[in-house]
């Protein structure tokens, strides 16, 4: 067994450790309460090559391991978590079905937009009857004249209405299977597709400068090639994308418990009350040692979970409880550190305060806590 | 235009550093090890030199194996190639003797500049530079903050920082160089970089190869030698001036800075 990370995992951390340490904390608060989209910061990462991490480098991307991608995530998410599910959705949501479905001339067309991070991408799942249930779609395509005529509507979806959001996969329902049930597909939508209508952006508890809109389609025409890979495949394809997006997921709860828990270090070494610092509380040095633990049982969790997935092993049960670990950490930790904090972390000058907020929606997207453990208890004939 | 950047791995300016109990040296076991931040300077001025006037960017680094990961960021950031100094002979020189393997090794490379930064933040000795100018007969300029090469490449000007202002002076080349803050903003490794940094040529040289024999470098070749490490004091406890107001705690305090503290 080898721990070691190779010299390039190792580079990227440091490289997207500093970066976001540069680059982002400085304007982090800011860009939280005002609630804008960053072009900024995404121009940033686009220049330092991260939007297309895991792609191969014919089309543009980094060519990466996927741990290597999580690693970036953890980093981002170390510091800020709209920065890292900015990233996190383009890749995972918006460009891997491209890469893993796509015929050829769809990816020399659309990925190295997408890996250069000029253009944005998103997927579309999540309906307002169909959020965990995400096979209870009611979007519609039919096909007519080879053009698949779409009418439907999705919400929560992430990255779909920037300036420089370009196209959207979404899942339809593309007919019926044998046994009567919908028959779903993954299609590609290009934003500047007639009768596609974003809708604005929603105000959220956290995650504030992400982008995050619902969507409707009437009578959204694309030719017949934009459903992804075979006719009838595309739930199979959207439970795929989701194991390597709940990986990502897990690295932002990962990430985002670093941070919480070097924030509270710190504070509780500067905090004097009793004339003693805060860690001399023994409670408190137990809480510190505490979330540093968890950390590390998310962390070991969360990367053999990639390992599995670069090594083509299956995956599906440890990517639900990676997400499932790192996204349920972090709440215990950052729950924590605020206490550490005390009146100050409810304020909104400590960072704290918005590690808080960014934190529990980890517990709900990609899957809620309680569909990860719907997905593991299944491979445990549940 | 060819430079040569000489790089040091230091500990991360956050890192705790401990001192092993011996006095002998610090604990390294659990230390994060970063490129030398005024070498960052010479690696960002070296990469714009070889961006204007093309030719390349070498980094010259000596330590062991751990030093890699630091040459590799360089190569990562665009250095063309690297050589790496291991031998455990080199181990615990001083400023001299380090200059000495430095100077063995830059006879074997290309170089129109060679860039040091102005010091290590670790034993901030500020010497390596100027010792290695001397070794190999260059002249040298240090804490430079602006660099510009001539056309013809045969000299440049350089402005270092000085008390009070700025020092402008024309030196010629090849010269060394010391990097110090504001000279430029390194970049970043992108990720294309860092993918490609693998592949770039990494040159390992022992004692042997450099022609040196192992009493003029490491330990044994050094002039200074460092016979103890020890932690700075523990603070004193502050002390806090009790009274009503300023008026009564004003007096007091300038009573103990004039004859406790001494300072006034
Ligand atoms: C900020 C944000 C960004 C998002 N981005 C995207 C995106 O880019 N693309 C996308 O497609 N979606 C996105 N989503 C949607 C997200 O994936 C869904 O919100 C999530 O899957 C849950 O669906 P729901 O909200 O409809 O909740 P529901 O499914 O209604 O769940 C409500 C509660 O019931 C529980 N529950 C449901 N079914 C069961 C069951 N069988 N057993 C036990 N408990 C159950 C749930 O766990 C949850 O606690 C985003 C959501 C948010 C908040």
């Amino acid at each position: 067994m080898n721990f070691d990370l190779t010299e390039e995992q190792k580079i990227i951390r440091n490289t997207v450790r500093d970066f976001a340490e540069k680059e982002i904390r400085p304007i982090a608060a800011d860009l939280d309460q005002k609630e804008e989209f960053s072009y900024e910061i995404v121009g940033k990462m686009a220049d330092l090559g991260i939007m297309g991490m895991p792609v191969p480098e014919k089309y543009g991307g980094g060519g990466t391991d996927y741990l290597s991608y999580i690693i970036a995530v953890e980093e981002l998410a170390r510091v800020d978590a709209s920065s890292a599910i900015t990233m996190c959705a383009h890749i995972s949501l918006g460009t891997m079905p491209i890469y893993y479905y796509g015929t050829e001339e769809q990816k020399r067309k659309w990925l190295p937009k997408l890996t250069s991070g000029q253009m944005l991408a998103s997927f579309g799942l999540t309906e307002p009857d169909a959020g965990s249930d995400a096979g209870a779609t009611k979007t519609k395509a039919i096909l007519k004249n080879d053009m698949w005529v779409i009418n439907g509507s999705k919400c929560f979806i992430t990255n779909a209405g920037t300036k420089i959001s370009g196209l959207i996969t979404i899942t339809a329902i593309t007919g019926k299977r044998k046994d009567n049930r919908n028959e779903i597909g993954c299609i590609l939508l290009p934003n500047e597709t007639e009768g596609y209508n974003i809708g604005s952006s929603y105000n959220k508890m956290g995650w504030h400068w992400s982008d995050t809109r619902g969507l409707s389609f009437v009578d959204c025409c694309v030719p017949k090639e934009n459903l992804l890979g075979e006719k009838g495949h595309g739930f199979r394809q959207m439970l795929e994308i989701l194991d390597g997006g709940r990986l990502s997921v897990g690295a932002m709860g990962l990430g985002g418990a670093q941070g919480a828990y070097e924030m509270a270090l710190k504070y509780a070494k500067e905090r004097f009350q009793f004339g003693k610092p805060l860690i001399s509380f023994q409670i408190n040095a137990f809480k510190l040692s505490d979330m540093l633990t968890e950390i590390e049982m998310a962390r070991l969790l969360l990367y053999k979970a990639a390992w599995l997935k670069d090594n083509n092993r299956p995956f599906i049960r440890e990517a639900a409880m990676a997400k499932l670990v790192c996204s349920e950490t972090m709440g215990r930790v950052v729950n924590q550190a605020l206490q550490l904090h005390g009146g100050y972390g409810f304020m909104k000058e400590y960072p704290v305060e918005r590690f808080y907020r960014d934190q529990k929606v980890l517990d709900i997207a990609e899957g809620t806590s309680e569909i990860q453990r719907i997905v593991i208890s299944r491979t445990i004939g549940c | 235009m060819n430079s040569v950047v000489c790089v040091k791995q230091v500990p991360d300016t956050e890192s705790v550093i401990k001192i092993k109990p011996d006095g002998s040296g610090i604990i390294t076991d659990d230390l994060k090890f970063v490129m030398n931040p005024y070498d960052e300077y010479g690696v960002e001025e070296a990469l714009k030199l070889k961006e204007k006037f093309g030719g390349s960017a070498t980094i010259l680094c000596m330590g062991p194996s751990r030093v890699v990961e630091t040459i590799r960021t360089g190569l990562a950031m665009g250095v063309d190639k690297a050589v790496q100094l291991d031998d455990p002979a080199f181990e615990g020189g001083d400023a001299f003797a380090t200059a000495k393997a430095l100077a063995e090794a830059l006879k074997g490379l290309e170089y129109d500049v060679i860039f040091c930064g102005k010091q290590a933040v670790d034993d901030d000795l500020s010497q390596v530079g100027q010792i290695l100018a001397e070794l190999l007969g260059l002249p040298h300029v240090s804490l430079i903050q602006k660099l510009q090469v001539a056309d013809d490449k045969k000299s440049a000007v350089v402005d270092r920082q000085v008390e009070g202002g700025i020092e402008v002076l024309k030196v010629l080349l090849p010269a060394v160089l010391t990097t110090q803050k504001g000279l430029n903003e390194p970049r970043y490794a992108s990720l294309p970089g860092i993918m490609k940094a693998k592949k770039k040529p990494l040159d390992v040289k022992d004692l042997a190869a450099l022609g040196l024999n192992a009493d003029s470098v490491g330990c044994n070749g050094s002039k200074t030698m460092i016979t103890k490490y020890t932690a700075p004091p523990e603070r004193a406890a502050g002390k806090i001036i009790e009274g009503e107001g300023p008026q009564e705690t004003a007096p007091k305090l300038v009573q103990l800075l004039r004859e406790e503290a001494k300072v006034i």
